[in-house]
């Protein structure tokens, strides 16, 4: 009996050490603290210059065929160069191509590349290296969310569909630096194109090799301004000035480090304590403190991006503009903006974001607003479009918003302002993103909360998506003189004509109002004073392709 | 005891068939989809991907090939990621989670212990209550809270710990606090109520009446019988501890495997949520195993059932 205390002792305490003596101690990381990001960490003058930045999330894939989203375009942009790139101001200039030309017709791309253009791994980059990526990621057999970032191309969507040939592609490579595209149908925006991660290249000797490549830092080829040299999956990237890139002179940072922090308090909290040098996304309640304050560390990028509503077109009395506008107009978006979303927010009175170049000037300036909040003018509209529908007064309906703080923060101030300005009553409702997704599928839900970020800089990005049967048109809204004007601007090449369509387009849309914008989303982004350089183009993270450190 | 270990052992066995095929059935038939985003996807696009992780086959089809690959102890593919699979994601997080939660179980046991025994033997007085509000705290302050004030406090204002990262030894600290406040409340809540019961046992009065020193009684008798309870919740406490919180490992950026039982459900990877709860299960129903082996070696009265057949 004695003993029995000893052996309890014993095996509670022996669990415990079994476990952390078998794995604990000899398989983690604890015996390589010789890097460290310890808050004392400067950059000394002589030392080398490095970047330190959080990567939210570990990036899904980081091959530019099958890549998506922000956590992997983050790291491309900086490791890859397309045919073209931007400048900080947004202009399209050469990159890996040195010049171009277009048929008359605007269906035929003929880039000539650069001639020092070199994979990391010092192996020129040739025209055939564009030809085999664009076709690797159309391949059915990729399985590439993006391949239809691709569907420009002639033969394209066929290829990418299982309907056509890889040699029915539009794209040669006619010699080692000259590259010949053929599109399905005049593209204007196809330059803005060509500098997107779908439309990188890949070392077609480095993919054929070894089909895993970009899976590890030790075989990751890119032909960007950095390379890739270290990847600790889920926890950190370190990425390195390439000496073989063509412009290297002009690339003053030497190692660029990523931790991968998904907490947007930590990461605030890693930049406070001066473990990284900028912070982006910012969490809300700080993203408001920094705007009042001023702060001086604090940037608001712009972001190609809108937050709005869909009403289901096919609910009544949703089905009735009136109603619709009513509510639209009895929101104050001003409000909204800078005290529940509170990131320098634009608020919104049209759905193309500014930013996006018209034929002069800006497009969404030239826009304007089209519509106003006036609260008479609701009630009255409201009041006629229930009376249309048979009804005396809206019936409870529901919003529905996938599940996030900041999403219930605004439909709660909405359901307030529509409470008080026209006495309606409405419930809100919470689901998991990817059930809110089906139900907007399925038709089954009243309003829901949306957003939407362009994929490339043009107003089409955003003016495609409602019309009829589109697949994003989840509003189940259906306009034919809207169909008309948005075919109108995709087949002319005069870019007068197209932007024109597209206005108009959009004073359609936004008189029968089938979505109710909210705001233009910004990326406000921290940055500490010793970094330089670091610009923020209008549909991409904050880039520092040319940032220093002092 | 061989043959209630191998019985055991089988039983084992058929619970994570069950729990397999349970969760293989329920993944499929909740709503949503590995591979709906918010935007235009063409059809096209969406039936590659369906082809390229064999979604498009028939369920029963897909589950038979998942056990033959289950069989080669292969959890297959992560959706979300091409480059790194859940035999991956448990390769690499479970060292770390476990490292996190044994520092965290070895602070809970201990602390949580000595705060049950000194509270019981000081029942109603300054210790007892300094103890439980503790204890309660511990219980009722949510860990995300207490990981943010520690992280303000000991990293940002004083410097004195690194904010999050998994480096080094210093870089545990923080997580392995944040994680033990809870389990060592609720250790040393039921260590003192279990101790308060054993102690009003007319066994310790016979202890104390044969003129058996005081700390004789508590810890040759007393301790010991209150620890049962402590033991029988310990297998799910240490379950839960090294397969990794995913909120504390999401606060303090740790790459454990706590955000796989979450984010695969929140991004429907079916394979994630498979392998997860696989190994979950796994590890739980062992632990078990080890809890219930143990009762007969600490407490000689309880008698496996199977033996006396």
């Amino acid at each position: 009996m004695k003993k029995n205390l000893a052996r309890s002792l014993i095996f509670l305490l022996s669990i415990v050490f079994v476990l952390s003596g078998c794995f604990g101690g000899g398989t983690n990381n604890e015996s390589t603290p010789e890097e460290s990001a310890d808050p004392g960490e400067k950059t000394e003058e002589t030392g080398p210059k490095i970047l330190r930045l959080n990567n939210s999330s570990e990036p899904g894939s980081l091959h530019p065929g099958t890549a998506q989203g922000t956590h992997d375009s983050w790291i491309l942009e900086h490791a890859f160069e397309g045919l073209t790139k931007k400048t900080p101001e947004g202009e399209i200039i050469p990159g890996m191509a040195r010049e171009w030309e277009t048929s008359e017709d605007g269906l035929t791309w003929t880039f000539h590349l650069r001639d020092d253009i070199k994979w990391s791994n010092g192996d020129p980059v040739t025209a055939a290296d564009f030809e085999y990526a664009w076709k690797y990621a159309l391949n059915p057999e990729s399985a590439s969310t993006y391949a239809y970032q691709l569907y420009y191309l002639e033969g394209g969507q066929e290829f990418n569909e299982g309907k056509a040939d890889e040699d029915q592609v539009g794209v040669t490579a006619e010699d080692d630096q000259t590259l010949v595209v053929k599109l399905a149908q005049p593209t204007p925006y196809f330059l803005d194109l060509t500098s997107f991660y779908t439309y990188y290249p890949i070392s077609q000797k480095v993919q054929e090799e070894n089909p895993k490549w970009y899976q590890e830092a030790e075989s990751y080829v890119s032909n960007g301004a950095f390379k890739l040299t270290e990847w600790k999956h889920k926890e950190s990237m370190k990425l390195e000035k390439n000496e073989h890139y063509y412009e290297q002179d002009k690339i003053k940072l030497d190692e660029v480090h990523f931790v991968i922090i998904d907490d947007e308090n930590t990461a605030w909290q890693m930049y406070q304590a001066g473990e990284l040098d900028l912070v982006y996304p910012l969490p809300q309640d700080v993203q408001g403190q920094l705007l009042a304050n001023n702060d001086p560390e604090f940037v608001k990028g712009p972001d190609l991006a809108v937050y709005y509503f869909n009403f289901n077109n096919e609910v009544k009395p949703f089905n009735n503009p009136k109603v619709r506008k009513a509510l639209s107009m009895a929101i104050d978006r001003q409000t909204i903006v800078e005290h529940v979303a509170q990131g320098g927010q634009i608020p919104a009175y049209s759905v193309v974001p500014p930013g996006i170049p018209d034929v002069s000037g800006d497009y969404q300036e030239n826009t304007g607003n089209l519509f106003e909040e006036n609260l008479d003018e609701a009630k009255k509209l409201l009041e006629e479009g229930l009376a249309e529908e048979g009804m005396d007064q809206l019936p409870n309906f529901t919003l529905t918003y996938n599940t996030s703080e900041g999403h219930k923060a605004i439909a709660e101030a909405v359901q307030e302002m529509w409470r008080k300005n026209l006495g309606v009553e409405m419930t809100l409702e919470n689901v998991e993103f990817q059930v809110k997704l089906d139900r907007e599928k399925a038709g089954d839900y009243t309003i829901s909360r949306a957003g939407w970020v362009g994929d490339y800089v043009d107003p089409m990005t955003f003016i495609d998506l409602w019309v009829t049967d589109g697949p994003y048109n989840d509003a189940n809204w259906s306009n034919p003189e809207y169909d008309k004007l948005v075919e109108v601007a995709k087949t002319t090449m005069d870019q007068e004509e197209r932007m024109n369509a597209m206005h108009e387009a959009e004073k359609i849309l936004m008189d029968e109002m089938p979505i109710l914008p909210v705001y233009f989303y910004t990326k406000p982004f921290t940055v500490k004073p010793h970094v330089t350089g670091v610009y923020t183009p209008i549909n991409s993270y904050p880039q520092f392709i040319y940032a220093d450190i002092e | 005891m061989l043959k209630f270990a191998l019985k055991r052992v089988g039983l084992a066995l058929l619970t994570l068939w069950v729990i397999i095929t349970l969760t293989f059935l329920l993944m499929h038939n909740i709503p949503g989809n590995p591979f709906a985003q918010e935007g235009t996807m063409p059809k096209a696009v969406y039936e590659n991907l369906q082809s390229y992780y064999n979604l498009d086959k028939p369920l029963l089809v897909q589950y038979g090939l998942y056990l033959q690959s289950l069989l080669q102890l292969d959890f297959g593919p992560s959706l979300k990621s091409s480059s790194i699979s859940v035999n991956d994601y448990i390769k690499s997080g479970f060292p770390v989670s476990l490292h996190l939660g044994t520092q965290a179980m070895l602070i809970a046991i201990t602390f949580g212990l000595i705060f049950g025994v000194i509270a019981s033997l000081n029942r109603n007085k300054w210790p007892d209550y300094l103890s439980m509000v503790l204890a309660i705290i511990g219980i009722s302050v949510p860990n995300f809270i207490l990981a943010t004030i520690l992280i303000n406090y000991f990293a940002v204002e004083w410097q004195l710990f690194p904010v999050a990262t998994w480096k080094s030894w210093s870089h545990t600290v923080l997580p392995s606090i944040a994680l033990a406040m809870m389990p060592m409340a609720y250790i040393a809540r039921l260590m003192r109520s279990s101790m308060l019961e054993v102690l009003s046992q007319d066994y310790i009065l016979t202890a104390k009446a044969k003129g058996l020193s005081r700390n004789k009684v508590i810890l040759k008798h007393a301790i010991r019988n209150a620890m049962l309870p402590v033991v029988t919740v310990l297998g799910i406490l240490i379950a839960n501890l090294v397969t990794g919180s995913f909120i504390i490992e999401s606060i303090f950026g740790i790459p454990g495997m706590g955000e796989m039982f979450v984010k695969g459900i929140f991004n429907r990877d079916y394979p994630v949520i498979l392998g997860s709860t696989i190994f979950y299960s796994a590890i739980l129903i062992f632990l078990i195993l080890i809890v219930d082996l143990a009762y007969t070696w600490i407490d000689p009265r309880i008698k496996i059932s199977g033996e006396r057949k």
